[in-house]
């Protein structure tokens, strides 16, 4: 096996250039390095200028997600040997505006995410003495596979639906609100209906089924917008038939 | 090509760079290009509507009609254009199956079926319609 990989690294440097270019590093391949200690170690060692977004790792904090070799992955999670012998083409995350290098903006998805309200909504809190809201196993298995999105944004990446039109609200924010819908906890699911039964929600996807393919996860938000769109049908045909509420 | 002068740049207002998707982005990858496809197909499923609406039409108004229906079925584009569609409906029909226990969550005492269980009972649901069909056709 080769012990040195090439990476051509696409940099975008607003106060120099107009578009993207690409630019060859060699790194070192060791059977345990990822995609990005490649880019590590361009970064401490050949070129200190390049840029890119990285915490933890190990496929937690979903920062390091970018293109390689066409498709979006994990940088932290995807080996360089496994491209041997090379060269490996590393882009940033496809469908976001780049500010610079590999770093996308992300302000888009963000907003979306707090549109769908992730978090438990109760009509009516009850008091801290009366103690926790109990779930049994089932219940929680229920939603845990929702509950296991990174917000690494691969999903965005991968639908050509979001490329086409950005104001789709996307796989992750949706699946996010499937995750408290089916949250035996919650009671938020009518106000979250409002905002996906818009057309730009659920209704916005086409089931090309990518996000679910491109997920660290194994989230499947593809699965989780069809049943919601299910769901959705079946209340507005319940509402249909039944007019005044007897839900 | 004229060289192109470097965006306006500050330090806070960078500018970004926003890549416009490619007209043929259906064709980067096999599952955007399945897709299309099943998109597709579905021109191909109203076609079949049509096909099944002028045979009644065609029966309805006599052997006469009938007889000219069967005729311009046989004529090379009519079955060029039926054979096409088979294709493609069939292929609607394998693709929505496959993609069925993504979207449907069934339970049966409590347990949740397995996805593969939820295809199998689409295919066997397919045939039986088919049997059915076939039986009332040929042998009913």
């Amino acid at each position: 096996m080769a012990d040195r990989i090439t990476l051509q690294v696409a940099r975008y440097r607003p106060e120099e250039e107009a578009g993207v270019t690409y630019q060859e590093y060699e790194v070192p391949c060791p059977k345990d390095w990822v995609v990005l200690d490649g880019l590590n170690f361009v970064k401490d060692q050949l070129d200190g200028t390049l840029s890119y977004r990285w915490s933890c790792r190990m496929g937690i904090c979903g920062s390091c997600g970018m293109t390689v070799n066409g498709e979006p992955k994990l940088t932290c999670a995807t080996f360089l040997a496994d491209y041997a012998p090379g060269p490996v083409r590393v882009e940033p995350l496809r469908n976001f505006p780049v500010i610079r290098d590999l770093v996308v903006e992300i302000g888009d998805f963000m907003r979306k995410l707090t549109r769908v309200k992730p978090w438990v909504i109760r009509a009516e809190e009850k008091p801290l003495s009366e103690g926790e809201y109990r779930q049994t196993p089932e219940e929680m298995d229920e939603y845990k596979q929702f509950s296991m999105c990174i917000n690494c944004m691969l999903c965005y990446a991968a639908c050509p639906i979001y490329g086409l039109d950005p104001k789709f609200i996307g796989p992750a924010a949706i699946a996010l609100a499937q995750r408290y819908n089916l949250d035996t906890r919650d009671e938020g699911a009518p106000e979250r209906l409002e905002i996906l039964s818009e057309h730009e929600g659920i209704w916005g996807c086409t089931f090309v089924g990518d996000c679910s393919v491109v997920c660290p996860k194994n989230v499947d938000p593809a699965g989780a917008i069809q049943r919601y769109k299910l769901s959705a049908a079946l209340e507005s045909l319940k509402s249909f038939v039944m007019p005044r509420g007897s839900r | 090509m004229s060289e192109r002068l470097p965006p306006a740049y500050t330090e806070y207002h960078p500018r970004w760079l926003r890549p416009r998707m490619s007209t043929y982005w259906w064709l980067h990858r096999r599952s955007y290009l399945t897709f299309v496809l099943r998109e597709l197909s579905s021109i191909f499923v109203a076609w079949f509507v049509v096909y099944i609406l002028l045979l009644v039409r065609a029966v309805s108004r006599g052997e006469a009609s009938y007889q000219q229906f069967l005729a311009w079925s046989r004529s090379p584009l009519v079955l060029l254009l039926n054979l096409v569609g088979l294709l493609f409906v069939v292929f609607h029909a394998v693709t929505w199956f496959n993609l069925a226990p993504q979207a449907m969550v069934v339970r049966v005492l409590g347990r949740r079926v397995p996805g593969r269980w939820i295809t199998a009972s689409n295919y066997l649901a397919w045939a039986l319609v088919s049997a059915l069909t076939a039986w009332l056709l040929l042998g009913g």
